[in-house]
């Protein structure tokens, strides 16, 4: 590798690269030789920079400066400008308000500057395809460290004092579940990672492969030495196919330099690391549905004890951990458990990535330490709700968690915070609604899902959450009834206590959290057969009102003929024969026609 | 792999071409002049030239960075050499064989060239 005078680069996360970031680093290489720069300046594909609504992203160094919404043609421009000449393109250059003329790097732009970035320190730095570059930033130190100066327990010890707990969700202490995988006497042990992400809106673990895949090799590997295991499974969904190309690379490369296979660092350490592939059930990121789907069984959970410390892949001891939980450890051993301890709070150390999405001016990945406040990441780091509506509720925990309430934003988000108000930390997907979404609807679209990723083995989940989505279907259908909110509540509880596994016991979290806080919402579908977010189609009326002006676009553009009147009279929607599409209101240009 | 050693040195010898992607605000600028000007008057293989020797000497905490016409077109290649904290040095009509010297004098040793500065050939 020869030193550049300048690196341009290029996100290659999931966002950018369905908004063409490919097509841009062919643009830019043909360009940058065009320009006889191919000596002087290198393109790099990097991982996710986080904030995709701004994608494709391009920062051009040693400036710093960052480019956003990128297309083919900009290239031309930043080529001959900012590279050839040192001029930086002002107008490229991403702002946080529309008014805004200043030269804006990483650090100073609102979206970063309150963040921490540890899981997620290498994305958008590093060329993900390119061990060297890890080893730079202090890759395969910490492995070194571990093998060579710690003992096991050492290492279980240190990960157990920096408090570090699950990031898949449930929140277990790390350094606990390695210390029970060590204890469980056995020749053959495995290390496994759960990279079966399947929270809809939720793409953490996927960034994290895509941006820093030997992060997690890395960290594999110290917790295959200090449990005793000399394999490891990484268990990734085949949907993910950047990230499944980046880490046979990554596992390649590995081999190549000696950081994986035998002996490594010359300590008579031996582990090795196989990929398998998931086909996307949800139920699969469920541990003993996990190992079952790598054994090539059918992914079905099974009940625990055994844990998997005990009894779990191939019947053996077996470890696992989520890809955010493993990104993590390098760190921690590189720099204390004190150190770790020292971000975030008492009972929650780190950080914790989160993905936002929904009704929000930044949809993008964050990081930031735990104790951080809701309202901080939604309005600071997320920018607030989009077009001036007010915020609602943000939906955290995915299907398996809840929804919390504006009067609630001030809490610190913390493990047990977030249990307390009714909702779970969850893998970290965050979904922001406004006043117009319905949160019945929200409610029924989560069980729809997870009806949906049953798998069927235990009667509660099967049958249960059937039943559950039923009575939501008919209440926002308007056939809603005295009573199905107390049976919704009941079936909720029941299920939650019987089922067998993680998925059925918190499917009917985002139901018992919506009826919790928005009970108003529940009883005005029932009773008075009206939606207030008017959001459930069935439950709409259109009517016009007396600003009609008699135009008759309405009564021409209706496709059931509902509407009728003459010209340059009041017009008037017959609510028997109206469909509620929507288009009279949408053609109606004096605001006549209204919703309730 | 075998050794924390062995690791250290495909750290160090990666490091310095990623080094400008990490924050470090103590890194010595070299900005050269590359207006129409300037690289017609051979700034690009100055340039080069400074990337070479950065190479060679394995230099970290300096990056090489462009900037636009300053309008003394008449003494370009241009360039500033920025140290943190102390003043800004400006080498005019500079060609690539003066470069290694300014490199191995300034840069390395901290002594400016006073003879290429801009105010010794506008002194006279």
């Amino acid at each position: 590798m020869d030193l550049f005078r300048a690196h341009v680069l290029v996100c290659g996360g999931t966002g950018c690269t369905s908004s063409g970031s490919a097509e841009l680093i062919k643009r830019f290489e043909e360009q940058i030789e065009k320009n006889g720069l191919d000596k002087e300046v290198k393109v790099v594909r990097t991982g996710c920079f986080g904030l995709c609504e701004a994608g494709p992203v391009v920062i051009v160094y040693p400036e710093g400066t960052f480019y956003s919404r990128i297309r083919p043609d900009d290239v031309d421009e930043i080529v001959s400008e900012h590279l050839l000449k040192g001029r930086i393109v002002q107008h490229l250059v991403y702002k946080e308000k529309a008014d805004e003329e200043q030269h804006l790097t990483l650090e100073n732009i609102d979206f970063y500057r309150p963040q921490k970035r540890l899981a997620l320190r290498n994305c958008g730095v590093i060329d993900p395809e390119n061990i060297d570059e890890y080893i730079a930033f202090d890759g395969y130190k910490a492995l070194g460290k571990a093998l060579t100066e710690m003992t096991p327990e050492q290492v279980c010890d240190e990960v157990l004092k920096s408090g570090l707990r699950g990031r898949g969700g449930a929140g277990f202490p790390t350094g606990k579940k390695w210390q029970f995988a060590a204890a469980s006497k056995s020749d053959v042990k495995y290390m496994v990672c759960n990279a079966d992400e399947g929270d809809p809106g939720a793409f953490m673990d996927r960034s994290v492969l895509e941006g820093d895949p030997h992060a997690v090799l890395e960290a594999m590997t110290i917790g295959g030495y200090a449990i005793g295991a000399h394999q490891g499974y990484i268990y990734v969904r085949a949907e993910y196919p950047i990230a499944v190309k980046r880490l046979e690379i990554a596992i390649q490369q590995a081999h190549e330099y000696g950081v994986l296979g035998k002996n490594i660092f010359d300590s008579g350490f031996d582990f090795d690391i196989a990929i398998r592939l998931g086909a996307g059930a949800f139920v699969c990121g469920e541990e003993t549905a996990l190992m079952h789907s790598i054994e090539g069984g059918r992914g079905e959970p099974k009940p625990k004890p055994p844990f998997p410390a005990v009894k779990g892949l191939f019947e053996k001891p077996t470890n696992i951990n989520n890809v955010e939980t493993f990104a993590n450890i390098p760190q921690i051993i590189l720099h204390g458990a004190d150190w770790f301890r020292s971000i975030g709070t008492e009972r929650s150390t780190g950080t914790k990535v989160f993905a936002l999405g929904g009704k929000i001016n930044n949809t993008g990945l964050v990081e930031v330490p735990m104790g951080t406040k809701l309202r901080d990441i939604i309005f600071n780091i997320g920018g607030g709700i989009p077009n001036g509506k007010a915020f609602k509720a943000v939906q955290t925990g995915g299907p398996s968690g809840g929804c919390i309430p504006a009067e609630h934003l001030d809490i610190p988000i913390e493990y047990d915070t977030l249990t307390q108000i009714g909702s779970m930390m969850g893998s970290g997907g965050m979904i922001v609604m406004d006043e117009d979404n319905c949160m019945v609807d929200i409610a029924r679209f989560f069980l729809d899902f997870t009806v949906d990723e049953s798998c069927g083995k235990c009667t509660p989940c099967r049958i249960g959450t059937k039943r559950m989505l039923e009575i939501l279907e008919r209440i926002v259908e308007g056939k809603g009834e005295e009573g199905d909110i107390e049976k919704l509540e009941a079936l909720g509880k029941n299920i939650k206590e019987t089922a067998l596994c993680g998925l059925g016991q918190t499917a009917p979290n985002p139901v018992l959290s919506t009826i919790h806080y928005f009970r108003d919402e529940y009883e005005a579908h029932i009773r008075e057969k009206r939606c207030p977010a008017h959001h459930c189609q069935k439950l709409l009326n259109y009517e016009i009102t007396d600003k009609c002006r008699g135009c008759t676009a309405c009564a021409k553009v209706c496709p059931v003929g509902a509407i009728s009147g003459s010209v340059k009279e009041m017009h008037k929607i017959d609510v028997l024969k109206c469909i509620k599409c929507g288009s009279c209101m949408e053609k109606c240009r004096f605001g006549a026609i209204v919703k309730n | 792999m075998k050794s924390l050693a062995e690791l250290e040195a495909i750290r160090q010898k990666t490091l310095d071409k990623v080094s400008m992607r990490k924050d470090a605000d103590d890194s010595i600028r070299v900005v050269v002049g590359m207006a129409t000007c300037g690289i017609a008057a051979g700034a690009r293989p100055v340039m080069l030239k400074f990337l070479d020797e950065i190479q060679k000497r394995s230099l970290k905490n300096v990056t090489v960075s462009q900037t636009g016409c300053i309008g003394m077109c008449r003494l370009e290649p241009m360039l500033d050499v920025i140290v943190p904290g102390k003043e800004k040095v400006t080498y005019v009509k500079v060609n690539p064989d003066m470069v290694a010297r300014i490199v191995a004098e300034h840069i390395v040793n901290g002594r400016v060239v006073t003879e290429y500065t801009i105010g010794a050939a506008e002194g006279k």
